[in-house]
């Protein structure tokens, strides 16, 4: 390409400064969450690890942890099972009404997440159930069904459709081509799509202040609960934790899956 | 394949029962429970009436907060725009090496607990924030500036928030763009300026278009960046929503608050998918 023109300077400044914008805010809660003082503020004075121990020493803040990862991990396998057999449907086979059906399943993306949260509570209360883990976890499975989909469905269009009907043709059950031919070319969107509705059920807030009882509190609604007071250095330390935690994971996985890619 | 028909049925059912169950019945119920009485012991009486929806507009303060709810989503549209096409266009545009472990960063908010970066405006803007501890230091004021609980705060939070949508979104589109019509439109005499404008702009108005759809509709369902970052006077639709629902626990007038957005956000969403479809949205997504 032709050598870069004049502006592009001023553009690749402009690109800066936005980085610089959005990630301050991400460094000072890491930065500020080493502050031994009080008061979770600038400037810092010192470097300490004082608020991480604190942390680990918090029952109730542990107990959410642990919520929050099995929350996430159950969301992710439902989430996953459900959408891999609609992925299929959408993309290897025709039939009437799926364009229609196609943006149904998408819907949870359009609705917004806060009449989202109140029409399953107001559901649960309509047919007089408690609010319990199941509700959360079942509530979590739609809000992330549709990137499951969207990421299942997306690979799904790149793998050839001959690999399968020759398998068929050769003799082998729709369920054995599934399983030996496209399950292990599915297995990297399978893998990011998991992943993404783990992470998704890990961070949301919105809907699930609404769905959460006392008992299964997950990371993000134990925050908020936390804000009421005001902002301490623990929990800019327990965001610290999450920011690694939540950004680690998709680093990670991204590795995993071009080493799979490779190994293919 | 035998019995072709029935099987992507067979397929689909786990997915449609469940989108089914719990979000197209619930939704219908908030239509429905919209229509009801609240009694003054606090018990909700089943009924077909539009009170709840006449106390919505008797007086301007629901009206008002819906029209802030609006100027608030515009205002951060814009921003958005502004604030991401350049760095779309920088990724599109650019050759540096770097530009894969660039475009990872972008997402990475994505990731980054909402509540998590949320909150972490109030380090920045608090009266002991980044900006007033700076400004005090070398001496440019004398006492913190007001900068948290103020639409401003507001806007860092959603925009922190919906900037990374908007910047795929619009790169997907642009990324689309064959580089050689903007080479053969400098060849024939267009400065890079004009070239911009009269080709790659215009083909990137899908990806800019979808962008604004999301950002809009994201920005009106939620309530969280103003409960934390705003003021008593900042308050949008979804916390008016949040505060019916679980604060005063009156359900008639939560759905019908509810109802009425999902109205709002519906006439937009038909309106963008009838002239643009609705598919373009998407595409970003994967």
């Amino acid at each position: 390409m032709r050598k870069i023109f004049s502006g592009w300077s001023l553009i690749r400044a402009y690109t800066i400064f936005i980085y610089l914008w959005m990630f301050t805010p991400i460094v000072a809660v890491v930065l500020l969450s080493f502050n031994p003082q009080q008061f979770g503020s600038f400037p810092m004075e010192g470097f300490s690890f004082k608020w991480y121990i604190k942390l680990a020493h918090n029952a109730t803040i542990l107990d959410a942890f642990k919520n929050s990862i099995v929350l996430g991990a159950l969301t992710s396998v439902f989430a996953t099972a459900i959408g891999i057999p609609a992925a299929m449907a959408f993309v290897r086979y025709e039939f009437r009404g799926k364009e229609t059906l196609n943006t149904l399943l998408l819907a949870p993306i359009m609705i917004p997440e806060v009449v989202l949260g109140v029409a399953l509570l107001l559901f649960i209360r309509w047919l007089q159930q408690p609010k319990s883990f199941i509700i959360l976890l079942v509530g979590h499975v739609v809000l992330t069904l549709p990137f499951v989909l969207l990421v299942v469905q997306a690979r799904l269009v790149g793998i050839k459709k001959e690999y399968e009907e020759a398998a068929l043709t050769l003799g082998a059950s729709p369920f054995q081509t599934f399983r030996s031919i496209t399950f292990p070319l599915l297995a990297p969107a399978i893998f990011a799509g998991m992943l993404f509705a783990f992470t998704i059920s890990f961070d949301d807030v919105t809907a699930t202040l609404f769905w959460a009882t006392a008992q299964n509190q997950t990371i993000p609604v134990k925050i908020f609960g936390m804000l009421r007071n005001s902002i301490s250095p623990e929990i800019n330390a327990l965001g610290a934790v999450m920011i690694v935690l939540t950004v680690s994971l998709p680093l990670f996985a991204g590795y995993i899956s071009r080493k799979f890619a490779r190994g293919n | 394949m035998k019995n072709k028909s029935s099987r992507p049925w067979l397929l689909l059912s786990p997915s449609l029962t469940a989108v089914f169950l719990l979000l197209v019945v619930p939704v219908c119920f908030v239509i429905v429970y919209s229509f009801w009485l609240r009694a003054p012991s606090g018990a909700d009486i089943p009924a077909f009436q539009f009170g709840n929806y006449a106390k919505f507009f008797e007086d301007c303060f629901y009206p008002s907060l819906m029209l802030r709810t609006i100027r608030v989503a515009l205002e951060t549209v814009i921003l958005c725009l502004v604030m991401g096409y350049i760095p779309a266009y920088f990724f599109y545009r650019t050759e540096s090496k770097l530009k894969p472990f660039l475009m990872i960063l972008i997402m990475l908010p994505f990731w980054i607990s909402f509540i998590i970066r949320t909150l972490s405006w109030i380090n920045i803007l608090g009266d002991s924030g980044l900006i007033n501890h700076l400004f005090i230091k070398f001496g440019i004021i004398s006492s913190p500036l007001p900068m948290l609980y103020t639409e401003v705060a507001v806007l860092m939070g959603l925009l922190q928030y919906l900037l990374p949508f908007m910047i795929l979104n619009i790169y997907v589109s642009l990324d689309g763009i064959d580089k050689s019509l903007t080479e053969a439109a400098v060849s024939l005499g267009c400065t890079e300026w004009q070239a911009f404008k009269e080709v790659t702009l215009p083909l990137s108005l899908p990806g800019i278009s979808a962008g604004c759809l999301l950002v809009f509709v994201l920005t009106c369902g939620t309530y969280l960046p103003p409960m934390i970052l705003g003021g008593p006077g900042n308050d949008m639709i979804a916390n008016l929503i949040f505060k019916r629902i679980i604060g005063t626990l009156d359900w008639p007038f939560g759905s019908a608050i509810s109802t009425i957005l999902l109205a709002l956000l519906g006439i937009i969403v038909f309106t963008y998918n009838k002239y643009l479809g609705i598919n373009q949205l998407f595409k970003s997504l994967k």
